[in-house]
């Protein structure tokens, strides 16, 4: 199975790219699923089931919902296993401009969206910095000229990653954002993997410090997912 | 490849002022004394507890400053200019071969119409991901009549389309000028001043009432903003190709913003059903069922009507207006 991290601020449109994504996966006969992390309400998971993918939610409540992530992926990677997906997809909001759940080897994508404003890119840190792929939403609503100093206020803050431009709303470049995804390698299991940034203080072994993905490295408060 | 850790700070800031860049995203300042040091001294300088605080070390921080500065340093100059693209045909909707080679080059003027659904958001995709049989078309693009360098798909300095859409919102709150003078500064060009000055110029000359420097952006007329977008990217966007999602008849004056992109030696692609504009392009691509089906050479004879559309539309402009004022329509 393909796994890719989806992260970005709140409302940049995360959901409405990885519905289009899928769509284009579907006409390849792909099956495709969906994790949703998200801190306290989020009705995404109604969208995503209303199109017909299988969708699994998190809420993290008080805890910073990228720390929860991280002590939840490994079992959403194995519940997309045992469904037979070919591509888990997670979403998460980045709440906390500190934290990122890009994980290392496992594509990262980090959505944000052309409404923003120019300074934004070089506050959201390492959910941008560390991302494969920044994909930059909204361009519809902006003018040319913005849409071109945006991507370069991109460029500057993450020169390495590739930069797309996809509508959320008619699907224009989900397509080609389908075929770079695609080169993913296949993973069986999260197990060893490490984030690809360190999480600040907190309360559980994550915000120590602790990269590694696995129950063996999870002490403190730890928040399980129902499956 | 330079040993960026090893040079000095000063030199680096003057050849790179993107380094400035990196600065600010990682929170980092420099004192005057500092400027001497090489950034593996100023790296090593800094406090590993206060860093630990943002996730970072000093490990993690050369690790990142190099791979910015070649990521920075590598792109531009190694990519050759756009003369013409050719659309080499692939296959419509009911996987019939299109039969198709076209070249376009700098300076044309295409229009592609055909109806709903027929496939011309699709046509331009291609244009703009530089397909390479890889899209539902199965079509090839090539750049100067060659299979296009990878790197040309990614690079947002190279990127094929500018897109000049129906609705031409600013969301910033700057003035004309420093509104221009953002998008010149982010391109990193020497003479920006002359850049902004023509822009605000050539705005001028499209636009039905005269705008200033000091104008904010956010309080143009709609044929304004338009203009303000024309001449702006005309004369700034580096992207070879220009599309136009129907340029509204609202205050511009269509013809010289034509002319205008076509000095600026664009490509223009116009998505259009208005025969004006589709008499004023050099050829009309007919798409039907997902396929260019035909392509018509605008001839003189076509043209003739020109004078005689231009004199509808003048009417028709002249009855609005009267309705707008708030008068009686008579002949
Ligand atoms: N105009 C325009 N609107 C968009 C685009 N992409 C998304 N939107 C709109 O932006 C809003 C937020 O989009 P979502 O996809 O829900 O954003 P999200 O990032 O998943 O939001 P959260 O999961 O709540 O953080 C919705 O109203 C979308 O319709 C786009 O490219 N253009
Ligand atoms: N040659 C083709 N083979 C397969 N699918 C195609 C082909 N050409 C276009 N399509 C698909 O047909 C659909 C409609 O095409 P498109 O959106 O480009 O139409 P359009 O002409 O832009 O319509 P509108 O005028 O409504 O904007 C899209 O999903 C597109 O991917
Ligand atoms: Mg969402
Ligand atoms: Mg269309
Ligand atoms: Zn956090
Ligand atoms: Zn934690």
């Amino acid at each position: 199975m393909k796994f890719i991290t989806i992260s970005g601020p709140p409302s940049s449109g995360k959901t409405s790219v990885i519905l289009k994504v899928i769509e284009s996966y579907k006409l390849q006969n792909q099956r495709c699923g969906v994790v949703k992390f998200d801190c306290l309400l989020t009705e995404d998971d109604k969208l995503y089931e209303t199109k017909g993918i299988p969708v699994k939610k998190g809420l993290s409540g008080g805890l910073c919902p990228d720390h929860y992530f991280v002590s939840n992926v490994e079992a959403c990677v194995e519940w997309g296993i045992e469904l037979g997906l070919d591509l888990l997809i997670s979403e998460s909001a980045g709440l906390c401009n500190r934290c990122s759940p890009h994980i290392r080897g496992v594509t990262a994508v980090c959505v944000i969206d052309n409404l923003s404003g120019v300074n934004t890119p070089k506050k959201i840190g390492p959910m941008l910095k560390f991302a494969d792929i920044v994909v930059i939403t909204k361009g519809d609503i902006v003018s040319q000229a913005e849409r071109e100093v945006f991507a370069s206020r991109v460029k500057v803050v993450n020169p390495r990653a590739v930069i797309m431009h996809v509508n959320g709303i008619t699907g224009q470049g989900a397509f080609e954002l389908a075929t770079v995804l695609n080169d993913t390698e296949d993973i069986d299991t999260l197990k060893g993997k490490q984030l690809r940034f360190s999480m600040p203080a907190a309360l559980c072994s994550y915000c120590l410090g602790e990269t590694r993905i696995g129950d063996a490295y999870q002490m403190g408060n730890v928040k399980k997912m129902d499956f | 490849m330079k040993d960026f850790l090893s040079l000095s700070i000063a030199n680096l800031l003057n050849e790179y002022i993107f380094v400035y860049d990196f600065l600010d995203s990682y929170d980092l300042k420099l004192k005057d004394d500092e400027l001497s040091k090489s950034f593996r001294e100023f790296f090593d300088s800094l406090d590993e507890d206060k860093l630990e605080e943002k996730g970072l070390s000093i490990d993690l921080l050369k690790e990142q400053f190099v791979n910015f500065m070649n990521a920075m340093t590598a792109d531009a100059d190694t990519i050759e200019e756009l003369e013409s693209i050719t659309i080499v045909g692939g296959v419509n909707k009911y996987g019939e071969p299109e039969n198709v080679e076209l070249t376009i080059r700098k300076g044309e003027v295409i229009c592609i119409v055909g109806p709903t659904g027929s496939g011309k958001s699709r046509l331009l995709a291609d244009i703009e991901w530089l397909a390479q049989k890889d899209t539902p078309t199965r079509r090839q693009i090539l750049i100067n009549g060659k299979v296009p360098d990878k790197k040309r798909r990614f690079s947002i300095d190279h990127k094929m389309v500018a897109q000049l859409s129906q609705n031409m919102n600013f969301v910033m709150d700057l003035t004309v000028e420093e509104f221009v003078r953002m998008h010149a500064e982010s391109r990193l060009i020497e003479n920006a001043d002359e850049k902004v000055s023509a822009i605000i110029d050539e705005a001028n000359k499209l636009a039905g009432e005269q705008f200033q420097a000091n104008t904010p952006v956010t309080s143009l007329s709609g044929g304004q903003s338009r203009a303000l977008m024309i001449a702006d990217t005309a004369i700034l966007s580096r992207s070879p190709i220009i599309l136009i999602d129907e340029i509204e008849n609202a205050g511009i004056d269509r013809k010289k913003a034509l002319e205008l992109l076509v000095k600026e030696e664009k490509i223009v692609l116009m998505a259009t059903h208005d025969p004006i504009l589709a008499l004023m392009g050099d050829r009309r691509l007919v798409i039907k069922n997902g396929g260019i089906s035909k392509i018509i050479e605008v001839s003189e004879e076509e043209r003739q009507h020109l004078p005689y559309l231009q004199a509808l539309d003048e009417k028709l402009v002249s009855l609005r207006n009267q309705i707008r004022n708030g008068e009686i329509l008579n002949e």
